[in-house]
């Protein structure tokens, strides 16, 4: 079992290559910044059927990539191979590898690598506990033993929540607002200290005032943590993320910087889909 | 359902006349709300009945005894003495035992057809299992004296005498002569009966966690186990109790199998080896030779006790049920 030191933040910080900010925006490619997950010749099947053929992939450090495609183009499916999430459901297979930093990821105790890649899903799910047990759970399935209450008040405070419920952490999850579980389900994530954070569409459930408050949430986070989210709202990719990855039917049709997916598409199929001519 | 009907009276103006009052009847929702509220103040009107008959045939026995009823050890015909105590402390124990026995058994059952076997196994033995709580019960009867009071005589009794009998405190339970039947076997053959219930209904309430919650535990890195025990569970608690209460009804009220293999002995005994006798089993087994007046409205203050007993445990159940909610915080 693995223990968070006291300053477990800032040392996931140190562990991460950082980027200096003034390279991120203008000049940083996706051939500078390091990468954290390297998928290569991805092969998804549920029973018989292919989900995803032959996938390849590299998603940068301390980078939001944004994951787009209609609906049923295997881009969810895809976010689960990462932490393996795929595995719980019955008659699944995988192909072809998957690196977290330079570690095969089916090699890994599974255990260990969804306490690195954390998870946020589409509808907010949280326990029912309390606000304070909610966030605290990860720590004390994975046997932390130190100080809980200052884990879980960084971990709320990450998440933009602190302020809102800091009066309120013993009372039911299910009394805040569903853009608030959300946040909180962010902060779950986030108290174990992943070096990943995989978003399954989680805005969709929101208002528009509270989704702009998770995108702003993710573009604080990008300091100390690598995000891969799957949308449906094109704007949100445009806005929130530096890379796009656009899917089709399973497969890989264009990834490049979010700038350039949107100006200058090279795939037609790209350009009709963000245009909205399907999808 | 009254929200509903009270809705479309105030959108329609009321019309005054039978005529009006017919054409509103032929709109549906009035006559489905007239049925379903005949059929539903039915059900009260017969509880009110049974408990009426019980009150009013019970009169001499009541009048006699008193409140002493339910504290008297005895239960003599031959001098007309009647005390409820040793069958009141012979169905707590013998639901008692039956629930610690089918509880765990029930839950791990549960959990395992739910979380870990593949569905097909999972819907295959649920089936089976369906079909062992239509079994009726003097079938479980004739298993418990052919089957299970013999083994108890011969093996498991003198094995728990002579292992749990010697140890301080908890010995006394498993100490005397051991005749195969008694709670013990009582206890054990309704454990069998009841295990259905609480197998069944958990499964299908465990199955009703939303696959959200078992993700969003995994995805911490929480094992399969710990997502089931410390999200899936909880999250199932109150239906999981629901089927406990509902194996506790049946077991405080089953009769046939219970006085097949109790003993038929109007005792209060430590030990749960020693034969005893339910309320409901002296019912059935001394009813028909009730001769005197007083013997039979004394067997009829039993069946009010035994409804007083089932109501008081219901009642708590459903306290439990409301405190453990508020504290899970659960939407409902």
């Amino acid at each position: 079992m693995w223990s968070v030191s006291e300053g477990s933040h800032a040392t996931a910080a140190k562990l991460a290559p950082k980027v200096p900010m003034n390279e991120t925006r203008s000049m940083a490619s996706e051939k500078e910044t390091p990468v954290r997950f390297q998928i290569s010749d991805l092969n998804f099947f549920y029973g018989p059927k292919q989900a995803i053929f032959g996938l390849n992939l590299s998603i940068p450090v301390n980078r939001v990539t944004a994951l787009i495609g209609p609906s049923g183009c295997g881009k969810s499916t895809f976010l689960r191979t990462l932490n393996r999430m795929n595995e719980i459901i019955r008659n699944t297979r995988v192909e072809g590898n998957i690196s977290l930093d330079g570690q095969e990821i089916h090699g890994m105790d599974v255990v260990n690598l969804r306490r690195r890649v954390g998870m946020v899903f589409q509808r907010p799910n949280p326990f029912p506990k309390s606000i304070y047990e909610n966030v605290a759970y990860g720590l004390r399935i994975n046997g932390y033993k130190g100080r809980l209450d200052d884990l879980v008040e960084s971990s709320l405070h990450r998440a933009a929540l602190w302020e809102e419920v800091k009066d309120y952490l013993h009372k039911s999850a299910f009394a805040l607002s569903g853009g608030q579980q959300q946040r909180l389900c962010i902060a779950r994530a986030l108290a174990v200290n992943p070096e990943v954070l995989l978003l399954d569409e989680p805005c969709s459930a929101l208002d528009p005032v509270t989704t702009a408050k998770i995108e702003e949430l993710m573009f604080h986070l990008k300091d100390s943590c690598t995000m891969a989210i799957v949308t449906h709202n094109m704007q949100q990719a445009a806005r929130a993320s530096d890379f796009t990855a656009f899917m089709l039917d399973g497969k890989l049709i264009e990834h490049s910087e979010t700038s350039k997916l949107f100006t200058t598409p090279k795939d037609p199929r790209t350009e009709a889909y963000i245009t909205g001519r399907f999808g | 359902m009254s929200a509903t009907a009270t809705t479309i009276v105030n959108e329609v103006p009321p019309q005054a006349g039978p005529r009006a009052f017919l054409r509103r009847l032929r709109g549906g929702d009035e006559i489905a709300h007239l049925i379903t509220l005949i059929f539903a103040a039915g059900i009260i009107l017969l509880t009110s009945m049974l408990v009426y008959e019980l009150w009013v045939n019970s009169h001499l026995s009541r009048a006699k005894f008193g409140w002493m009823f339910f504290f008297t050890k005895v239960w003599d015909p031959n001098f007309d003495n009647f005390g409820a105590a040793p069958f009141i402390y012979g169905t707590l124990v013998t639901s008692a035992v039956a629930l610690a026995i089918a509880v765990p058994l029930g839950l791990a059952s549960a959990i395992f057809l739910s979380e870990l076997a593949p569905r097909k196994v999972s819907d295959v033995i649920s089936f089976l299992i369906d079909l062992l709580a239509a079994v009726p019960s003097v079938i479980y009867g004739l298993l418990g004296i052919f089957i299970v009071v013999p083994v108890m005589r011969t093996t498991i009794g003198p094995a728990l005498i002579n292992t749990v009998g010697n140890v301080p405190y908890i010995g006394a339970l498993f100490r005397g002569p051991n005749y195969g039947v008694g709670f013990l076997t009582a206890g054990i053959v309704l454990a069998i009966m009841v295990v259905p219930f609480i197998i069944s209904v958990s499964r299908e309430v465990l199955l009703t966690v939303p696959r959200e919650q078992r993700e969003a535990a995994m995805a911490l890195g929480a094992t399969r186990w710990e997502s089931t025990w410390k999200v899936v569970v909880p999250w199932a608690r109150t239906g999981i109790m629901g089927s406990v209460f509902l194996a506790l009804a049946r077991a405080l009220g089953e009769t046939m199998a219970v006085t097949m293999v109790i003993g038929n002995a109007p005792t209060i005994a430590a030990s749960l080896l020693s034969p005893g006798d339910t309320i409901a089993s002296i019912i059935a087994s001394q009813f028909t030779e009730a001769t005197g007046d007083l013997y039979l409205s004394s067997l009829i203050e039993l069946g009010l006790v035994l409804f007083l007993i089932t109501f008081i445990l219901n009642g708590l159940a459903r306290i439990l049920i409301v405190t453990t909610e508020r504290g899970g915080g659960r939407p409902a």
